[in-house]
């Protein structure tokens, strides 16, 4: 290993800014599961549909019917847990296995950030955070570090950087950059805005939106880390981000980035921050100076850490350009399109009926969808191959419990996408029961009809 | 960050903005003028309140006065001539309904004036029923199978296969139950309405016109999401798709609309149909006219995004099945004496492919979003 990298990364930090993030991050998660709560979102989105899409190999996750509720209770009290700095790496991983396991109960509510969500929390288990300003650290004196090995602070950095720099690399394609699209649909219908929205209707603002929000994304990161352009990336990064909240339904996901990204503060900042809740808690923050340094590590245990660092970072690194190895185009497909930061790239919406044969006696009727979804399932099914598949052997299963004899299910979908004229999409003389969801390419997928260049 | 770094900032970002807002719309002299989305969904508001849904009201409102002058006539005559004037009048209303059924927003979205107005099929027994024993309550949800349109069928259309039967009943021991009960109907459907036009006229017109954002609660979200449910649910399947059985694969004429007057079927799914249509096109009601719309909307849409002529498109599919359903024989006959009726699936088809040109490609094309969620997006 290069010695100044290695010297970077096992060179005394203070910990204060991994006591800040740890503090931000539980009270947002905290709040973010109240909001869901509160919402009615537990209610609409993992109780009352009789039918949920899996993950692959995950069909095993579902809802728990009202237990269901105390895994949100589990998850916010893990990162009350996180927050506080109590018990901190079981918090962790009890957050990081209760959240993972609600983001997996429902496909149809995959969000990039809460994907985000579960890989930090993964990441943060293997992080000191509880190192400094903690309950853990008041506890256990001989556990607290004022500082700690470089590695722990530049490995969330590198993670908030793979996420914004892969965000920029997916919108380099030509109907991002060359067409507007989608924010030439999104944007006019935002006319109501205040002061903006008379705006958001010419085609240059559009464009400059494009364009600017992908160089945002590739450059944000390497401008945070330099100390001449820090504070004014950071003030664009404000912007951009409350920008995305007004014009979109993103939820937390700016203020969770927003907050994210003062990680790249120096630590004196943190310091500033610390004081204040000092001040306002009553916490005697001097307690926890000490000067003590966190020691990188040695033996199997720090090997084995260092090991999964490695093996983490390299998936995070390699997964999104899976894509690569299915032919046809991406967008059209889904096939490699989650998990890869791919962020508000497209304005598609499909339709989907669904066609259910018995072949032994040739009845057959069309399915009314919303017998067996909810619009938001519906919606997310209609364009999306694995969704398709998944709910035609849900039919397959049902009418076959209805006493239907030798089951085929055909669909008739179209999928409109970025502005192009709706076109078929499934193969509508394809009998699905045939096929199983498999991380092959999926032949019965129509074809495309147009090139869309780029990354 | 120190204090005036951040002032700087601030200012630096203010100056950006105000450039940017004072800033000229156009190019000047270039050989492209640019092309602002400058359609203006409040004025297609107006348009729909003015010129389409109240006069549409309005005239329904008539017809259900005529209606109720026939029935008075034949009320004090129950004759065989004077049935069937009442059966005109009926029919008439019926087909002035199919231009109102599709607005179920506002008054009458509170009201439940679709299902109030016309469940179908009537349920018989219970309604025979209530006819015996003189006991009801008309404005109790359970009973919307009982009363409005598809129970005055049953009771002018379907009481007796021959007239004669049909005038002797109303001449019988059971006049005046069954004119009691037709009164109830008629009165009903009758305050119905009137509290929908007086909703419109005192207070929701104006509300719905200012409501002209594009927000999900915005006056066009709205009406685009109920204009597409009103197709797929009441045009496509009820009138359709659930007598055709294509949802169970066994066929229920017995569920059409108008069951008891045997053209009506289909005569009540092509007016449903062209007052669909026109709507779609903001032709006004009554005139040749046509306003700000849907299809020229998308026409102002279309200008941007150089994409093909979408409500032409739609206007041809509504063509095609119009002409494909005009063709058939009155749907009772298609569906009774065919098996399977497969002239009458073939239409259904083509009424069918309308249904993901507006639900994918129009909304997709205007960025409203469809049964709308509220769940975060990313």
């Amino acid at each position: 290993m290069n010695t100044s990298l290695r010297t970077k990364l096992e060179l005394p930090r203070e910990a204060a800014p991994l006591a800040v993030f740890r503090i931000f991050f539980g009270l947002m998660m905290v709040f973010s599961i109240l909001r869901f709560w509160y919402n009615g979102w537990i209610e609409s989105l993992y109780l009352e549909p009789v039918f949920h899409f899996s993950y692959y190999g995950f069909e095993w996750v579902k809802p728990l019917g009202p237990f269901t509720y105390l895994i949100f209770v589990v998850c916010a009290l893990a990162a009350l847990g996180i927050a506080l700095g109590y018990k901190y790496r079981w918090s962790c991983l009890l957050f990081f296995l209760s959240f993972t396991y609600i983001e997996l109960m429902d496909k149809t509510t995959y969000l990039n950030h809460y994907y985000f969500i579960s890989v930090l929390s993964l990441l943060m288990i293997f992080l000191p955070l509880q190192a400094y300003y903690s309950l853990d650290a008041r506890k256990h004196p001989e556990k607290a570090y004022q500082k700690v090995p470089g590695w722990t602070i530049i490995s969330i950095r590198l993670l908030l950087g793979i996420v914004y720099f892969y965000a920029g690399l997916a919108k380099l394609n030509s109907d991002w950059m060359l067409e507007a699209m989608p924010l030439k649909i999104w944007l006019p219908s935002k006319f109501d805005l205040p002061l903006i929205g008379s705006l958001l209707g010419k085609e240059w603002v559009q464009y400059a939106f494009s364009w600017a929000g992908a160089l945002f994304d590739l450059s944000v990161p390497f401008l945070l880390l330099f100390k001449r352009t820090r504070v004014p990336a950071f003030v664009v990064l404000v912007i951009f981000h409350v920008l995305t909240r007004v014009l979109f339904p993103i939820g937390m996901f700016p203020y969770i980035m927003i907050v994210s990204a003062m990680i790249f503060f120096p630590p004196s900042v943190h310091h500033k921050i610390l004081e204040f809740l000092s001040r306002i808690s009553g916490i005697v923050k001097s307690r926890f100076d000490n000067g003590r340094f966190l020691p990188f590590g040695k033996g199997s245990v720090y090997r084995l850490r260092n090991a999964f660092l490695l093996v983490f970072f390299g998936i995070q690194l390699l997964f999104p350009w899976r894509y690569l190895l299915y032919p046809g185009e991406l967008f059209w497909t889904e096939e490699g399109y989650r998990f890869s930061w791919r962020v508000m790239l497209m304005e598609k919406s499909g339709y989907a009926q669904f066609k259910v044969v018995d072949r032994d006696n040739g009845k057959w009727v069309y399915v009314d969808n919303s017998e067996f979804l909810t619009p938001f399932q519906e919606k997310q099914m209609s364009f999306q191959p694995d969704f398709i598949l998944e709910f035609a052997h849900f039919l397959e299963s049902h009418y076959r419990q209805m006493g239907w004899g030798d089951v085929a299910v055909y669909v008739d979908s179209r999928v409109a996408l970025n502005g192009r004229l709706s076109r078929p999409f499934i193969d509508p003389d394809t009998d699905l029961t045939q096929y199983k969801d498999t991380f092959e390419h999926k032949t019965w997928i129509l074809p495309f009809h147009d090139t869309i260049k780029g990354l | 960050m120190t204090p005036v770094q951040m002032k700087r900032i601030l200012l630096s970002f203010g100056v950006l903005l105000t450039l940017w807002a004072c800033s000229p719309d156009s190019g000047g002299g270039g050989p492209e003028p640019p092309n602002p989305v400058s359609f203006d969904r409040g004025e297609m508001l107006v348009n729909w309140a003015d010129n389409i849904i109240l006069p549409s009201y309005a005239n329904f409102n008539a017809r259900l006065g005529t209606m109720n002058s026939a029935y008075t006539t034949f009320k004090s005559d129950p004759s065989e001539v004077n049935l069937q004037t009442l059966r005109d009048a009926w029919f008439d209303a019926y087909l002035g309904w199919q231009s109102v059924a599709m607005f179920e927003i506002g008054p009458a979205e509170t009201a439940g004036y679709r299902l109030e107005m016309n469940t179908y099929p009537t349920d018989v027994i219970t309604l025979e029923q209530y006819l015996s024993s003189g006991s009801y309550d008309l404005s109790l949800p359970a009973n919307r199978d009982v009363k409005g349109f598809s129970a005055l069928d049953y009771l002018i259309n379907g009481l007796a296969s021959a007239d004669a039967q049909i005038v002797s009943r109303y001449q019988g021991t059971e006049q005046q139950a069954l004119f009691d009960y037709i009164d109830a109907v008629i009165a009903d459907m009758q305050s119905l309405t009137t509290q929908v036009i007086q909703g419109w006229e005192n207070g929701f017109r104006d509300a719905f016109v200012a409501n002209d954002g594009a927000s999900a609660t915005a006056s066009t979200d709205r009406m685009v999401n109920d204009f597409i449910y009103y197709f797929e649910r009441h045009l496509r399947a009820g009138k359709m798709g659930i007598p055709l059985g294509v949802f169970t694969g066994t066929k229920a004429p017995q569920t059409l609309e108008a069951y008891y007057r045997t053209s009506a079927g289909k005569e009540l799914f092509l007016a449903a149909m062209g007052a669909f249509r026109d709507f779609f096109n903001g032709k006004h009601f009554g005139s040749s006219a046509t306003g700000k719309s849907l299809a020229s909307y998308l026409r102002d849409l279309n200008t941007l995004k150089n994409g093909a002529a979408l409500d032409v498109i739609i206007n041809d599919q509504i063509t095609l099945a119009t002409q494909q359903v005009s063709a058939l024989d009155d749907f009772r006959t298609e569906i009774e004496n065919n098996d399977p009726p497969t002239t009458m699936l073939l239409a259904y088809d083509e009424v069918q492919r309308i249904v993901p040109l507006l639900k994918v490609d129009m909304v997709s094309a205007m960025s409203i979003s469809i049964d709308y969620v509220d769940a975060d997006g990313d």
